[in-house]
């Protein structure tokens, strides 16, 4: 049942192919009329409103509820507890595979974060469910929770990020560190961040017999849909989600949370459908989030600046009940040479809720430690930081010597610097001022991201009237799925992007694959590019073993398809439309399928990376130290580049992250309660639109023939790594002082006037 | 929500007497009070709204020099009054620098005056606050506190005023004008707003039913229209409450100051008038050493409440800009960047 599709594009004017194109966005008119229904945005008839109830202690249990308070209180249908709920097939904090997150579903009185939902209340409003949850009054039997990096006990995590190992060794360190002309050594933290994303986590289910409908926000929706098949003992095919629209995810939306299966209890509870949608502060507990670090990088170099050492070891906190460990140390493997690489990551588990994948997992934190240990050790040798990242650029994989699939950084630094006017920076710090005498700073990063793929289908279709259908169940987080794999689609049918009807973001199609690890495109791209190819050459078959087509004999490899025809690829003046193909053969449609997978060789030959190069010029007030970011410059190499329009917003977007790590985002926590203190948009700072600068993005040509057939790398990632470095060696360049913990705060600054 | 009455009166009197009720509040544009109510941090029975009530609308030039502000104009209508501005730059200043455009198009002026402290421990119902609900004690002690007040503080409440717009009007004398049950006062906007001392509960010395309904700027205010600014500094450009700002107004003849005005925000639980600065500064040359002696005057008897040490010498330091600034003369436009350091011109004076 797709209902789900775009046909109708904006006016565009379409030069050569699709792909390369800037299209605006397909689904931009939708959006901006209203029209595009968001998961909160469906009203079934006789829908009731869920409000959880959350706790407010991060440990212990809830030794009471007013149950009959909020039961009595007009308009509310029921109360739903860990005394009074719809039973699991399974219990949820079974692993019953590496990438189910466990989760808080009302099993047992237990708290284990602040935040955790310790009751749904669903009743005939809004405003009568929102006051029957603060009627429930819980008492609590409290514990003193763990809070911070240096409470609990400290372990070896046995894994990091997914399935990374914990330790990486390549080469000697200690001798690497012995036999270093000059050394550093520093201590940098980052704090606990949250996704926020715009659209806060909702649903609306309803319950028909064993069938089950969902809108829901999902960036995997077939895993969203085994993980509630499994929980509520149904067959896949008897639960259709529906998530054509995401209003953000950055990762908190790649696995269902706890409230989304809560609205499918108290769903299947009443017997009615159910609308739950989580208020901002609820975010900040149930839906994962970034971790923080405590990230200790020591470097040695020669005497001519080459390094001979890069130890990064890495504490982060877990939860008391799963385990996700930011994987911060393991940026050093890929970026920088040295015959020494060392990684290490030490964890401990304190009570909040699990950590999670947050758009650059590892790399963000990571990234913002090492480039900032990498100013550091190019000032001890008396180096310009780009100089020095020059000099130990890695003409291959530094741990395991592969060669790159391709490597356009330093094509990224020699447009990034000219495009920035880096040769005018001054050595010393502190030598810049503006008109008005305020302190200037330049700063550079490099960015870097995994190119990754995972597995992925499409259905491909051609119609009787020349039209084409493709069909995947791709997600569309607001960064253009909707765009620019339709993009892909049309030349993957040799017809106009108009001339294709793009059906995605729901369950019942072909499974796009997660949209996470940047590698959506890649992934759900190669599937409809394989898609298309196979439809086209079942259609070149029934054209060319036909005697009344002029393609006759012309075999499948000698024939090409572009604006919906056929043509002999030796004789373009012969050929025909799909259309008078599929009426001779007396066919309404033909379709073909085809997926996308990584190449297993091509993985095990290469190691593949997008690149880039940032650079950051702040300004900073001599005395008072107020910070902002004067201008930006990235330049970022990531193959093949499907709508340059798109992959800017992309890159600009993880580029005011990276600004945000440095300057502004932090979640604070009670160090006594484990409550986060600031768990709303006023309070948690991320950048209003005045303190985001003019910004540059340079997209630097770049071939990749091994990543994927259609060469795409990925670019919703990359744009924080290399950025939040940037700013912060612009702020130690402006003032001389160094800051190492994140984000960098005014009173760090004023000892330095 | 908690279900509440809400009623619309008719007249200024009718909203008094309905006010007066236990458990009623007034409401206007409700861009503090009703995130509080959402909250569950007030839960009031009923809601009394006034923004209906005529005549509390109008910017009045009186006759007499002054200028008299309705409660329910909005802010943004203030700030953007060229004759207002014109005659007190730092109240218009300091009213573009707050909050953000959506809610100074709605906030009015006398829900400004009265909007509560932004400390996280009186927004979140499961902590202790003395503010919030007398006697239960104070989770800012000892909590996350960074922010919190350096002057005039007490052990049962560390919380500061937040507001932007009453730091230049308690610089300049305004006065805010009470109806209450027993008829119509007037009172300096220095004594609205209490320092915690034993009962923060009592945060403004209004008594059940007042209703400010307009505030005034005495004549001898437009006298520092030439030196007045308003300094504000936060951690992103905009929609952040002040780390710490300060008012500062000069008169400056015969190149000495014949008269100065300062207050600071963000460091007390009311805007803070540091009258000893003033009292420093009277007949010196308007330079950096008697600023430097204004500043250390300014923050004598300040103290951390917490991890908030540093806000001391940043309230120096921003005294000292501040009236640097003055001194350089009010500009003929407010800055794009209103009460940003980043947008006031040379730094040194």
């Amino acid at each position: 049942m797709p209902e789900i599709s775009l046909t109708s594009a904006p006016a565009h004017i379409r030069h050569g192919s699709n792909i390369g194109q800037p299209l605006t966005r397909r689904d931009g008119i939708s959006k901006v009329k209203g029209q595009a229904a968001y998961a909160a945005d469906h009203h079934p008839s006789r829908m009731l409103f869920a409000v959880i109830a959350v706790s407010s202690i991060a440990r212990g249990r809830v030794a009471a509820l007013d149950v009959a308070a909020a039961r009595s209180h007009k308009g509310v249908v029921d109360v739903m507890t860990s005394q009074h709920k719809p039973e699991l097939a399974i219990d949820p904090d079974i692993k019953t595979n590496p990438f189910v997150f466990r989760m808080e579903v009302l099993q047992s009185d237990e708290i284990r974060y602040a935040n955790q939902p310790i009751a749904v209340v669903i009743a005939e409003t809004l405003e009568a469910a929102t006051e029957g949850a603060a009627l429930l009054a819980p008492r609590y039997e409290a514990l003193s929770p763990r809070v911070g990096l240096d409470a609990g006990e400290t372990f070896a995590p046995p894994v990091v990020g997914v399935g990374n190992p914990a330790q990486v060794q390549h080469g000697d360190i200690d001798a690497g560190l012995a036999s270093a002309a000059k050394r550093i050594e520093a201590t940098y933290e980052t704090p606990p961040q949250y996704h926020n994303a715009m659209e806060p986590h909702a649903i609306v289910a309803s319950w028909d017999g064993d069938t089950l409908s969902i809108d829901t926000p999902s960036q995997a929706m077939v895993m969203a849909r085994a993980r509630v098949a499994e929980l509520f003992g149904l067959a896949p095919e008897k639960i259709l989600i529906r998530s054509p629209f995401l209003g953000g995810g950055f990762g908190s939306k790649g696995f269902l949370t706890g409230p989304q299966i809560l609205g499918v209890m108290a769903a299947k509870l009443v017997g009615r459908p159910v609308k739950l949608v989580l208020r901002r502060e609820q975010m900040y507990g149930p839906v994962g989030h970034r971790a923080p670090t405590r990230q200790r990088l020591r470097m040695g170099v020669d005497a001519d600046g080459r390094l001979t050492a890069i130890d990064h070891h890495a504490k982060t906190v877990s939860s008391s009940y799963d385990d996700f460990y930011e994987p911060a140390a393991d940026a050093s493997h890929t970026l920088y040479s040295s015959p020494a690489i060392r990684t290490t990551h030490e964890a401990a588990r304190v009570d909040t809720g699990t950590p999670l994948f947050m758009r650059a997992p590892g790399e963000a934190t990571g990234s913002i430690a090492l480039e900032s240990a990498i100013d550091e050790m190019a000032l001890a040798c008396g180096m310009d930081p780009l100089a020095f990242r020059l000099k130990n650029y890695a003409e291959v994989e530094p741990t395991t010597g592969k060669p790159f699939s391709s490597k356009a950084l330093r094509a990224c630094y020699e447009q990034g610097a000219a495009r920035f006017g880096w040769t005018k920076r001054p050595l010393a710090p502190r030598q810049m001022r503006d008109d008005s005498g305020l302190l200037v700073g330049w700063g550079m990063g490099t960015a870097t991201f995994p190119a990754l793929m995972f597995q992925a289908e499409a259905r491909a279709v051609i119609r009787r009237d020349g039209t084409g259908v493709m069909e995947t169940g791709a997600h569309d987080m607001g960064q253009g799925a909707w765009t620019a794999l339709a993009q892909i689609a049309a030349d993957s049918l040799g017809l106009d992007v108009d001339r294709v009807e793009f059906r995605s973001g729901t369950s019942d199609l072909p499974d796009a694959g997660i949209a996470g690890g940047s590698a959506h495109t890649a992934t759900a791209g190669n599937a409809i590019h394989t898609a298309g190819a196979a439809v086209i050459a079942k259609l070149a078959d029934l054209a060319t073993r036909d005697e009344r087509s002029p393609l006759f004999g012309a075999g499948n490899a000698g024939v090409i398809a572009r604006d919906g025809r056929l043509f002999r690829r030796d004789d373009e003046s012969r050929g025909e439309t799909y259309a008078d193909i599929l009426a001779r053969a007396d066919l309404a449609e033909i379709d073909a399928r085809g997926t996308g997978a990584p190449n297993p060789t091509a993985q095990t030959d290469y190691a593949m990376h997008a690149h880039g190069a940032v650079f950051a010029e702040v300004k900073v007030d001599p005395e008072l130290g107020q910070i902002r970011v004067s201008r930006m410059v990235g330049a970022f190499a990531a193959g093949r580049i499907i709508n340059p329009h798109l992959v800017r917003s992309q890159l600009l977007g993880g580029m005011i992250w990276g600004l945000s790590f440095a300057l502004h985002e932090e979640a604070i926590t009670d160090r006594r309660s484990g409550r986060i203190m600031n768990a709303n948009l006023g309070e948690y700072h991320i950048p209003v639109n005045a303190d985001v600068p003019p910004m540059d993005v340079l997209t630097v040509e770049e071939h990749d023939p091994h990543v994927n057939a259609l060469g795409i790398k990925g670019v919703g990632e990359i744009g924080i790594t290399g950025s939040a470095g940037a700013v912060a060696n612009a702020v130690w360049h402006a003032t001389g002082v160094r800051v190492r913990r994140f984000p960098i705060r005014i009173e760090e600054l004023l000892t330095s006037a | 929500m908690k279900p509440f009455d809400y009623v619309r009166p008719a007249t200024i009197a009718e909203a008094v007497t309905a006010a007066a009720q236990p458990g009623a509040t007034y409401l206007a544009a409700g861009t503090n009070l009703l995130d509080l109510m959402k909250g569950g941090v007030s839960r009031p029975d009923r809601l009394v709204d006034v923004t209906r009530l005529k005549g509390l609308d109008r910017i009045e030039h009186l006759a007499d020099g002054s200028v008299r502000i309705g409660a329910l104009v909005r802010n943004a209508d203030l700030a953007h009054d060229m004759a207002f501005a014109k005659a007190y730059p730092a109240v218009a200043e300091a009213l573009l620098s707050g909050a953000s455009a959506q809610l100074r198009n709605a906030a009015t002026v006398g829900g400004n005056l009265l909007q509560r402290t932004r400390c996280a421990y009186f927004y979140d119902p499961a902590s202790r606050c003395n503010r919030r609900e007398a006697g239960s004690g104070c989770d800012a002690h000892g909590g996350e506190n960074r922010l919190h007040a350096v002057l005039g503080w007490s052990e049962g409440c560390i919380a500061t005023h937040p507001s932007d717009f009453c730091v230049p009007l308690v610089a300049l004398d305004a006065i805010v004008e009470i109806e209450g049950r027993s008829g119509r006062r007037e009172l300096p906007l220095d004594e609205l707003h209490r320092l915690p001392g034993a009962a923060p509960e009592r945060e403004t010395a209004l008594e059940p039913g007042d209703l400010i309904v307009a505030l005034r700027l005495p004549a001898v205010a437009r006298d520092f229209a030439g030196h007045a600014r308003y300094l504000k500094v936060r951690e992103r450009t905009s929609y952040a409450f002040a780390v710490v700002s300060a008012a500062a107004a000069l008169r400056i003849e015969n190149g000495k100051i014949s008269d100065a005005r300062l207050a600071l925000g963000g460091v007390a639980a009311k805007p803070w008038r540091a009258r000893a600065a003033e009292a420093a500064l009277k007949s010196v040359t308007p330079d950096a050493a008697s600023f430097r002696a204004a500043a250390q005057a300014a923050l004598a008897d300040a103290k951390p409440s917490g991890d908030n040490a540093f806000k001391i010498e940043l309230a120096r330091r921003i005294v000292v800009r501040a009236l640097t600034l003055a001194a350089a003369g009010t500009p003929a436009r407010i800055p794009a960047l209103p009460a940003s350091p980043f947008a006031s011109g040379a730094l040194h004076a």
